[in-house]
C-alpha cells in the first residue's frame, strides 16, 4: 500500500511510514545498519558525523516520553540538529491545521519529521504533502503502525535468535487498538517466522484479524505453547473502563503473563514489552523482570534502530552512503 | 417561451415506456407532442441532436448546495450551474444548511435564491427535529407548507426511538414522505469507514455493517408501525437491501435510493487512507457494491442519488478520520449510472428510470416524464462522446471527486428547464 510513497526507484527508503509493503531484504537492512550503530553508545564520543547539519523535527501530536527521548538521542548520535516539538500542546489547539504547521516548520528548513500523531494515516498525510527534499519518519499513528518499534523488536529477536524462520511468535493483549502488533505482524510474516500467533478476548481483535497472517487464540495458554518468543502489549488504561473488558483483574487472570501461562511455552522463550509495562496487569513483576525478559534491551535498541533508520532516509534525499 | 422542435434524438421516456428516435416539440415551456406536431404548430427554434439521447430532466434526491451558512464550499448558484450541466433538472437539498431547514424562513430563502438563479428547480427537504438535535419535533406542517418535499434527520442520530416513533407518526398526519438515513449512532460512533479487512489494516475505526442493517429494521418496523410513507436514502449493504426487498413484497409504503458512488467504489479505494473516498455511510465489500447493483437493476432501488456534498481543498486536507465526509458528484452522476449499462446489468431506458421517473415517483410530484403537458425539463446527452475527470475543470466550487482520471463516454451537451436552455456543452463563443 504504502510501498509507492516510502520507496523510491532504486528501492531506497524515502520516508519510512510502514512495515508493510517492505521486503525482507530492506528489514534486513535496516537491522544491519542497526547493528553497525550499536557499538556507539559504547565509545567515549557517543557520536557519528553522518549528519551534521541536518534538523529533524520530532513532529508529537501526542504524549510520549520513551520514544520521543530515543529518537532524539539516536538523531543526536548521528550529529543532527533537532527541534522537539509537542504540538498537542501549542498549534493545533489554536486551530492551526496539521498541514500549516507542517509548511511552517518546512519554512524553518527542516529535513526530517518524525511524527507521532493520533490518527491513523497521520504520516502517510505528512508524507504525502511534505517537500520532496524532506524525509518523514512514522513514530506512530492512530491504531495503524509504529514501524521503528516492530523494527528494535526484530533487532532483539534477532539478536536473541539468530534465525527467524523456525520462530513461532505469540503477542498477547489489545490487537485491535494497537499499532505495535500490526507493524510486528508485517515484519515477522515478511521475515518468515513459523507462525504468528495473537491471543486475546473476541473484543480486543480487529475484524478478520485472520487476514493479517496470524493464528487466532483466545485462551494464553494454548496460544502460548511451544512459543519461542512472547510479547504482550500495552493495555490503555481507557481500554479498561468495563466497555471492552469488564475489569483489569478478570484481565489479568485470563490473559495476564505469569510463570505459570508460561508453563507451556518453550523452555527458552523470551518476554517482550514495547512499555510502559502496567505490571499486575499485562504481566507480573516476576515476569517483566525475569530470565526470560528482554524488556530492557528492547530499549537500548530502540536507539541504534531509530539511528539506522533516520541515517537511511536521510540518504536517500541527500545520497550520502548510510554507514 | 419559444417554441422548440428537437429533432434526430433517440427519445427516452421511461415513465412511458417511450424508446425511438422521433421528434420532441415545446411550447410555452411544457411538451406538447412527441412524434407529430400539433395542428398549426410553428417552432421558433430547431435543434438536431441526431446521434443523441433526449430523456426527462434528471431528478437528484440529495445534492447539497451549502447556502445558507456554508458558502466557503459553494453556493446555490454555482452548484446550480453543476446542476446544469449535469442535466438534473430537479434535486432536494438536504436541511444541514446553517440555519438548519426547520423553519420556513430557510426554505423560503432557499427557493428564493433558487428560483433567482433559474438553473435548476430545488425542493428543500426539511429537518424531522428542530436543529437536526434529534429531541424536538419540528413543525413539520408549516414545512410542508413552505414546499418542503419531505423531512429527514439525515445521519443526526435520534437516540430516543419514542420521539422517533412520534416523528413519523406526525409526519404521517401531514402526509410528509419521511427521508431515512438508516443507521445505528452506538455502532457508528466514531467510525469512518467500513468495519472489516481495510479498516483491521489500516487501524482506523469501521463503522460495522449491522449498525445499517439494525437502522433499516428499526425503521421498517415504526414504518409498519405508524403508516408513513418512507424513503431509504443511501443503503450501502446487501443486508439493508434484503430488508427492504423483503418489506416492499408485504406491501409496505416504502422507497429506496443508493448513490452512484456506492455502485463503483468499495473499501479497498481507502487503501491508500485516499480521504476523497471518506463518504457516509462508507463505502462497503464488492459484496455489498455487488447486491446494490443488482438492487437498482431489479427495481428494489427506485433511484440512484449524486449524494453531492462540494467541499472546499481544506476540507479533505488531513489525516482521513479528520476530514469531512462526502464527495462533490453532480458532474458523475449520469455517466456513472450509465455504465452499468456498459456492465450488462441493465439497459438504458431502465438506467434513466433510476435518474428520472423513479426519483420523481420518491418527490410525488410531476417530474420525471416527457408526456404531453409536463414541464419541459429535458436532458439531452451523447452516448459516446469521450471525457476525462478534471476536479479543475468541475462546474461546482467543490472539487473533491475521486473520480479524477476516469475516463467516461456519456456527455451531457443540452439542458432544458421549463422550454429555457440552460447548459450547452458547446456554447456559441
Amino acid at each position: 500500500m504504502s510501498a509507492a510513497l516510502q520507496v523510491d526507484a532504486a528501492g531506497r527508503l524515502r520516508h519510512f511510514l510502514d512495515v508493510e509493503g517492505l521486503k525482507r531484504q530492506q528489514l534486513v537492512e535496516i537491522m544491519d545498519t542497526a547493528e553497525s550503530f550499536a557499538g556507539v553508545a559504547d565509545r567515549s564520543v557517543k557520536k557519528v558525523p553522518l549528519l551534521r547539519g541536518m534538523t529533524v523535527v520530532n513532529l508529537f501530536f501526542e504524549p510520549s516520553t520513551r520514544t520521543r527521548t530515543t529518537f532524539e538521542l539516536a538523531a543526536k548520535r548521528l550529529s543532527a540538529d533537532v527541534l522537539n516539538l509537542n504540538v498537542s500542546t501549542s498549534a493545533t489547539t489554536k486551530g492551526e491545521s496539521l498541514l500549516d504547521t507542517l509548511r511552517n516548520l518546512e519554512a524553518m528548513h527542516a529535513d526530517m519529521f518524525v511524527v507521532r500523531h493520533a490518527a491513523s494515516g497521520a504520516a502517510h498525510f505528512v508524507a504525502r504533502h511534505a517537500a520532496p527534499h524532506v524525509g518523514v519518519i512514522n513514530a506512530g499513528d492512530g491504531c495503524h503502525a509504529h514501524p521503528t518499534q516492530a523494527m528494535l523488536d526484530m533487532f532483539t529477536i534477532r539478536r536473541v535468535k539468530g534465525e527467524f524462520t523456525p520462530l513461532t511468535v505469540a503477542i498477547v493483549g489489545d490487537i485491535l487498538h494497537s499499532r505495535v502488533a500490526r507493524s510486528q505482524i508485517h515484519a515477522l510474516n515478511t521475515l518468515g517466522v513459523r507462525s504468528v500467533r495473537v491471543i486475546a478476548p473476541k473484543t480486543l481483535l480487529p475484524p478478520r484479524v485472520e487476514q493479517l497472517g496470524v493464528e487466532v487464540h483466545h485462551d494464553i495458554a494454548a496460544g502460548v505453547r511451544d512459543a519461542d518468543v512472547i510479547i504482550t502489549l500495552r493495555l490503555q488504561r481507557e481500554r479498561m473502563d468495563g466497555r471492552l473488558l469488564p475489569s483489569k483483574h478478570e484481565y489479568f487472570q485470563r490473559y495476564g503473563l505469569t510463570e505459570a501461562a508460561l508453563a507451556s511455552a518453550r523452555a527458552d522463550a523470551i518476554v517482550m514489552h514495547p512499555g510502559p509495562i502496567n505490571r499486575g496487569v499485562e504481566l507480573d513483576s516476576g515476569t517483566a523482570d525475569g530470565p526470560r525478559s528482554v524488556i530492557l534491551q528492547q530499549v537500548t535498541h530502540g536507539i541504534a534502530i531509530r539511528m539506522a533508520v533516520i541515517s537511511m532516509v536521510m540518504a536517500s534525499h541527500t545520497g550520502a552512503a548510510a554507514s | 417561451m419559444s417554441r422548440w422542435r428537437i429533432t434526430g434524438g433517440r427519445v427516452i421516456d421511461p415513465a412511458a415506456g417511450v424508446d425511438r428516435i422521433t421528434d420532441l416539440y415545446l411550447a410555452d415551456g411544457l411538451v406538447v407532442a412527441l412524434d407529430t406536431a400539433p395542428d398549426g404548430f410553428e417552432a421558433e427554434r430547431e435543434l438536431d441532436v441526431t446521434g443523441q439521447v433526449v430523456c426527462p430532466g434528471l431528478v437528484d434526491l440529495s445534492a447539497c448546495l451549502r447556502e445558507p451558512g456554508h458558502e466557503h464550499k459553494a453556493s446555490i448558484a454555482s452548484e446550480a450551474a453543476a446542476a446544469a450541466a449535469s442535466g438534473v433538472t430537479t434535486l432536494c437539498c438536504p436541511p444541514d444548511t446553517d440555519p438548519v431547514i426547520d423553519t420556513p424562513a430557510v426554505a423560503d430563502l432557499i427557493t428564493h435564491r433558487a428560483a433567482g438563479v433559474g438553473l435548476v428547480r430545488v425542493h428543500p427537504l426539511g429537518a424531522l427535529t428542530q436543529g437536526l438535535g434529534g429531541e424536538r419535533l419540528s413543525e413539520m406542517a408549516a414545512l410542508k407548507a413552505a414546499g418542503c418535499a419531505g423531512v429527514t434527520n439525515l445521519l443526526h442520530p435520534i437516540r430516543d426511538t419514542q420521539l422517533l416513533r412520534h416523528a413519523l407518526a406526525y409526519a404521517a398526519t401531514f402526509d410528509l414522505t419521511v427521508f431515512l438515513h438508516p443507521d445505528e449512532p452506538w455502532l457508528r460512533a466514531s467510525g469512518c469507514v467500513h468495519e472489516g479487512e481495510v479498516s483491521a489494516r489500516l487501524g482506523l475505526t469501521g463503522i460495522p455493517a449491522v449498525a445499517e442493517t439494525i437502522g433499516v429494521a428499526r425503521d421498517l418496523a415504526l414504518v409498519a408501525h405508524t403508516g408513513v410513507r418512507a424513503h431509504f436514502c443511501r443503503l450501502s449493504t446487501a443486508a439493508a437491501v434484503r430488508l427492504v426487498a423483503a418489506a416492499r413484497a408485504e406491501g409496505l409504503p416504502v422507497t429506496a435510493d443508493v448513490s452512484a458512488h456506492q455502485l463503483h467504489l468499495t473499501e479497498i479505494d481507502v487503501s491508500d487512507y485516499d480521504s476523497l473516498c471518506h463518504v457516509l455511510p462508507p463505502l462497503r465489500t464488492q459484496r455489498d457494491r455487488d447486491a446494490l447493483r443488482a438492487a437498482v437493476a431489479d427495481g428494489t432501488v427506485d433511484a440512484i442519488c449524486s449524494d453531492h456534498q462540494p467541499h472546499e481543498a481544506e476540507a479533505k486536507l488531513a489525516p482521513l478520520a479528520e476530514t469531512e465526509p462526502g464527495i462533490s458528484a453532480l458532474e458523475t452522476l449520469l455517466p456513472l449510472a450509465l455504465r452499468l449499462v456498459d456492465d450488462g446489468l441493465l439497459d438504458l431506458p431502465t438506467a434513466l428510470a433510476r435518474l428520472t421517473c423513479g426519483p420523481a415517483a420518491v418527490l410525488g410530484g410531476t417530474a420525471g416524464t416527457l408526456h404531453p403537458g409536463r414541464a419541459a425539463d429535458i436532458c439531452i446527452f451523447a452516448p459516446d462522446r469521450p471525457w476525462q475527470v478534471d476536479p479543475a475543470r468541475l462546474r461546482s466550487r467543490g472539487r473533491n471527486t475521486p473520480f479524477a482520471g476516469w475516463e467516461f463516454a456519456p456527455r451531457v451537451t443540452h439542458t432544458l428547464l421549463g422550454g429555457e436552455l440552460v447548459f450547452r456543452l458547446d456554447a456559441p463563443a
